[in-house]
């Protein structure tokens, strides 16, 4: 279950030994390149390849964040530096490819983006690396300022406030076929879905790799790992330059997906913001946590915010309320209630979690309710003040429709905690007899599969 | 990336003539103005068994910390078969062929015992930084991790999560892990801080075991763990060494018994 | 440069690295106590202005230099009981993320309640004009005035701490936790009224540098990352290299603001032709004025890079 922490199955005959075509592995590998292939299809709506397209390359990008934050525990708050300089690094190696006195193909421009990435991770990750923990977070959030103001004094790298563009329809077509020009943007689509699979795949092979567990051991105990033969400093420079590669693949994709890349949007530590807040949603303590946490971001960020004008809000919000109640995420959300199922516990969750969603969609509502009407006064005060809000129409000039909606969410939030409180109990218990049934199982087996504890 | 095998560790007959395997020479440490140790002079064989003792903030723990490179002297020598490591870090004495346990328990509480054990033995079989080489193919760093388990009887738990073990087994852990990377010298610091008599007793057998022809220095409180398990004590009071001899002269050195060890003597004489 | 010139830049790097000192002298503390480094701190600052400036539209600046504070405290202390809390138990990491998320958040509801716009927070009578004329150039009573606060406020602080009862439960509450709560202690009620008076302290700030600066909703992030880079400079935990840090900071980036030199008038005069063919000439023409907004970041990867402890530092992360 816990992915992270054993890089190892454990078929039949072999305890430790090299891995054979495990069943399950190729099952799941073999899922996630189906979903990337055949996903156009499915869904066939410009705005879904758009979608899909931004949901390929991010999931690089959240991947490579999650290796510094998931499994070195190094908080940053700069990564947009090294997927923006990629970037940029890209799309002048694209514009140069076009005017021919660089002759790359684009195929490999995400290459070069990740080469450029990985430069400045080794220039800069020397200086982040030398500190841990809070420090870290600090330097990387100074440094991501720094890079980020320098933008405006190097117009002709970084383009000023325009930016730099480009066209990535030029040079001879992919592998001769004249119609592969990746001008359409299902073309652009599946070259994204290829590095999307193929990098996905060497940052899990890097989680079982000697550099990436001691990586983990460096999160888990920095001190002790020095007492062990190994210098931290080292371990976490090296990760941060793998991590900083990627990410410049990732960086560089998006060169090829906007044909634009500008240094007041590529740089900026929202941008930053968006990648740690999202990762961490996904989930930062399973590998597939960030593929979530891609996922959520392209759909809050087209999807919800054309929704309504409180997005940012209501992110803010469940962010809060994940870091208290659920600090590992939606993937861990997933695989804590698997295990519970897996035990054959589950059975008094199912009115618990109705309970949950019911209390939570009326504090919701209410608190929604609250909030667009303060935003329908601030911002389209010229509309008047009717308000449509989940198919009801509401009157922010009269006092009723505030009542009822403060009325709503004091309501369903006594009501929420008291199922809150509930589940918490359940939710222990069924924890107690799960841990009472592994050690059960520890004793009458004294072996194979005991099963993992979280 | 190629293997580099590490130079062999220093091993009991291995050390030049004379050599010690372990050595201070007017060891100091200040914190400010406080004199923490004050002048300490230790030369240890290899292959013996030192216990160290003394009363409680006398300055074992940092004794310890001086020698492994948690903290650096404020003056004075420390030496591992007969090469200087005081002011080194703590990896590089490490490679050098030193390795210690903790008092407080500090392993790897989300990786498996099996991965702690593994993550130990890594960097003295040669693999250092590769990210190239799969961890479930290096059939030497799986063998010696599965037989450290077998050592330090937590090969039924080889897949929990160390923080999921009970104390007694976490503490068997930090030995494991501690010994996993061969080091010659091996510093236990308080190993059975917190176990009952059995476990204790259980406990010690385990350390006779794993440290077969390593140098050992062990800090205790036991008593009788330490007249059955030391080839020499070292008594230390307020940052100074004052008798380091075998534990029947300690047991009748008159400094000794005025400073320290009263009518602990004679309760481990009586009830051992 | 000439002495008026040096004379009105010291002043106003002066107030302006005090104002940076009132803000980083809370943040050192709350993670002096704590262990906790709260990115919202900033954000504080902001809802201290806001606050102001509201209350000020109502009852006026000087209650509102007490009013604001004390409700951002209630804030904080509030925070700290219900989110901050219960994240204390999942290590550092997550109490730096649920801080940043208060941040966020912060930023969102300002402008819900205020909107995206300047407002026109606005300096009462009594601290509009100059204090008094240098050389010809005024000094402004209103950052003479955040200057007052700022040593004012650093004494009593500091006072608080060393000379009453309740500061010294906090500084005691600050090395050993546990020991403290088993003398009787309440321990955890000691964290939210530091955590609370950080944020005022932070709130108190915002009321005086919000009319004297500007008050927007960007004065939290572009404020946030040089109070940090202090506290990285001056060295974690270090109140007195927070100061040190502050006033150096505050002072540089005063100065080079003003100064058009670049490395290119440098060179010319010197002697050394700088034409637009001269390779490097982006970088040469910048004059020090465009790269001021960068100078303390690049101290402070000097520091880590020379003196990773910072200037004063005693406390290893």
């Amino acid at each position: 279950m816990n992915t992270l922490a054993s890089g190892t199955a454990r078929p039949t005959g072999y305890r430790y030994g090299v891995k054979p075509f495990n069943a399950t592995r190729v099952l799941t590998w073999g899922l996630f390149a189906l979903a990337l292939a055949v996903a156009p299809l499915v869904f066939r709506s410009s705005l879904a390849l758009t979608m899909l397209s931004q949901i390929g390359y991010l999931i690089i990008i959240c991947l490579s964040y999650n290796m510094l934050l998931g499994q070195g525990g190094m908080l940053s708050f700069g990564h947009a530096v090294y997927t923006g300089l990629g970037s940029f690094i890209a799309i002048h190696t694209m514009n140069l490819a076009a005017k021919g006195s660089l002759p790359v193909p684009l195929v490999l421009i995400p290459l070069v983006g990740g080469l450029g990435g990985m430069f400045f991770a080794i220039l800069f990750g020397y200086v982040s690396t030398k500190k841990s923990g809070t420090t870290f977070a600090m330097i990387t959030l100074g440094l991501g300022e720094l890079v980020a103001s320098m933008a405006l004094m190097f117009p002709t790298f970084f383009g000023g406030e325009g930016g730099i563009t480009t066209n990535r329809v030029y040079g001879t077509p992919f592998l001769g076929i004249p119609s592969l020009t990746f001008g359409p943007q299902i073309q652009v689509y599946y070259l994204i879905a290829a590095y999307c699979f193929v990098c996905t795949a060497l940052m899990y092979a890097f989680t079982a790799t000697p550099l990436g567990r001691m990586l983990n051991a460096v999160r888990d105990n920095p001190e002790r790992v020095e007492f062990i033969g190994y210098n931290t400093q080292r371990v976490r420079y090296t990760a941060f330059i793998i991590a900083g590669f990627f990410a410049g693949i990732g960086g560089g994709l998006a060169t090829i997906n906007f044909e634009i890349v500008n240094a007041a949007d590529s740089l900026n530590g929202i941008r930053s913001g968006g990648y740690l807040l999202f990762t961490f949603l996904g989930g930062a303590t399973y590998f597939f946590g960030p593929i979530i946490g891609a996922v959520l971001l392209v759909f809050a960020s087209i999807l919800l915010s054309e929704l309504t004008k409180a997005w940012l809000l209501y992110l803010g919000l469940i962010f809060l309320f994940m870091v208290m109640f659920a600090p590992g995420g939606v993937a861990s959300l997933i695989m804590t209630n698997l295990r519970v199922a897996r035990f054959g516990r589950f059975g008094p969750f199912w009115a618990l979690y109705a309970g949950l969603a019911v209390t939570g969609a009326l504090t919701a509502a209410g608190a929604a309710a609250l909030v667009e009407m303060i935003y329908h006064r601030q911002l389209n005060a010229a509309l008047g003040p009717e308000l449509h809000f989940l198919g009801l129409s509401l009157d922010t000039s009269s006092a009723t429709s505030w009542v009822l909606a403060a009325a709503l969410l004091a309501v369903g939030g006594f009501l929420l905690e008291q199922v809150r409180r509930r589940f918490v109990r359940a939710w222990g218990h069924a924890q107690e007899q799960i841990e009472a049934e592994i050690q059960r199982r520890l004793r009458h087996r004294g072996g194979a599969d005991a099963g993992v504890a979280p | 990336m190629s293997r580099v095998p590490n130079p062999a560790p220093a091993a009991v007959g291995d050390i030049a003539g004379g050599a010690w395997a372990l050595e201070l020479k007017d060891l100091r440490k200040n914190f400010g103005k406080t004199e923490i140790i004050r002048g300490v002079d230790l030369a240890v064989r290899a292959g013996e068994r030192i216990a160290v003792i003394g009363p409680n903030g006398a300055g074992k723990s940092t004794l310890f910390n001086l020698i492994s490179g948690r903290l650096a002297p404020t003056s004075g020598e420390v030496r591992l078969a007969g090469r200087r490591i005081d002011g080194l870090r703590p990896y590089e004495i490490n490679r050098l062929g030193l390795s210690r346990s903790f008092q407080i328990t500090n392993i790897f509480p989300k990786l498996s015992v099996f991965e702690n054990l593994r993550c130990g033995v890594l960097w003295s079989l040669g693999y250092r930084y590769t990210f190239l080489r799969f961890l479930s193919r290096l059939d030497d760093a799986n063998a010696r991790a599965e037989e450290l388990m077998r050592q330090v009887g937590l090969e039924p738990k080889h897949d929990v999560l160390a923080m999921n073990l009970t104390y007694a087994e976490q503490r068997a852990l930090e030995i494991g892990v501690t010994i996993a990377g061969g080091a010659g010298v091996i510093l236990l610091d308080e190993p059975t801080a917190g176990m009952s008599k059995t476990e204790t007793a259980h406990f010690i057998a385990l350390i006779k075991e794993v440290t077969v022809g390593r140098t050992l220095l062990t800090v205790e409180h036991d008593m009788g763990v330490v007249f059955g398990l030391a080839d020499k004590i070292a008594v230390v009071v307020y940052g100074e060494v004052i008798a380091f001899d075998t534990p029947a002269a300690v047991r009748a050195n008159p400094r000794v018994q005025e400073a320290y060890l009263g009518s602990a003597v004679a309760d481990a004489q009586g009830g051992h | 440069m000439n002495v008026e010139f040096f004379a009105i830049s010291l002043l106003n790097g002066v107030s302006y690295g005090l104002l940076l000192f009132m803000l980083s002298s809370g943040l050192t503390l709350i993670f002096s106590m704590m262990g906790v480094l709260n990115f919202a701190h900033t954000s504080f600052y902001m809802l201290g202005a806001y606050l102001a400036y509201t209350i000020s539209g109502l009852v006026g600046f000087w209650p509102a230099l007490v009013l604001a504070p004390l409700i951002v405290f209630v804030l904080g202390a509030a925070f700290e009981r219900y989110s901050l809390r219960r994240v204390h138990k999942f290590g550092h990491v997550p109490e730096l993320l649920i801080t940043f998320g208060l941040s966020y958040l912060i930023l969102e509801i300002v402008q819900l309640l205020w909107g995206r716009s300047t407002v026109p927070y606005g300096l009462p009578t009594q601290l509009q004009g100059p204090l008094f004329t240098l050389y010809g150039t005024q000094f402004p009573k209103s950052r003479s005035f955040i200057m007052l606060l700022a040593l004012l406020m650093l004494g009593a602080v500091w006072l608080l701490l060393t000379r009453t009862r309740v500061g010294l439960v906090i500084q005691a509450a600050l090395k050993h936790p546990e020991m403290v709560e088993a003398l009787g202690h309440n321990v955890p009620r000691v964290f939210m009224l530091v955590f609370g008076g950080g944020a005022a302290l932070a709130a108190l700030a915002g009321v005086i540098g919000g009319n004297t600066y500007v008050t927007e909703p960007a004065m939290a992030a572009s404020v946030g990352s040089i109070i940090f880079v202090v506290v990285v400079v001056g060295g974690m935990g270090s109140l007195a290299g927070a100061f040190l840090a502050s006033l150096l900071i505050g002072i540089v980036q005063t100065f080079a603001v003003a100064m058009d030199q670049s490395l290119a008038t440098g060179l010319q005069a010197l002697g050394v032709a700088v034409t637009e063919q001269t390779p490097g000439y982006e970088l040469l023409k910048l004059t020090i004025s465009q790269v001021a907004p960068i100078l303390p970041y690049l101290l402070l990867v000097l520091i880590l890079i020379f003196r990773p402890k910072g200037l004063l530092g005693t406390r290893e992360d």
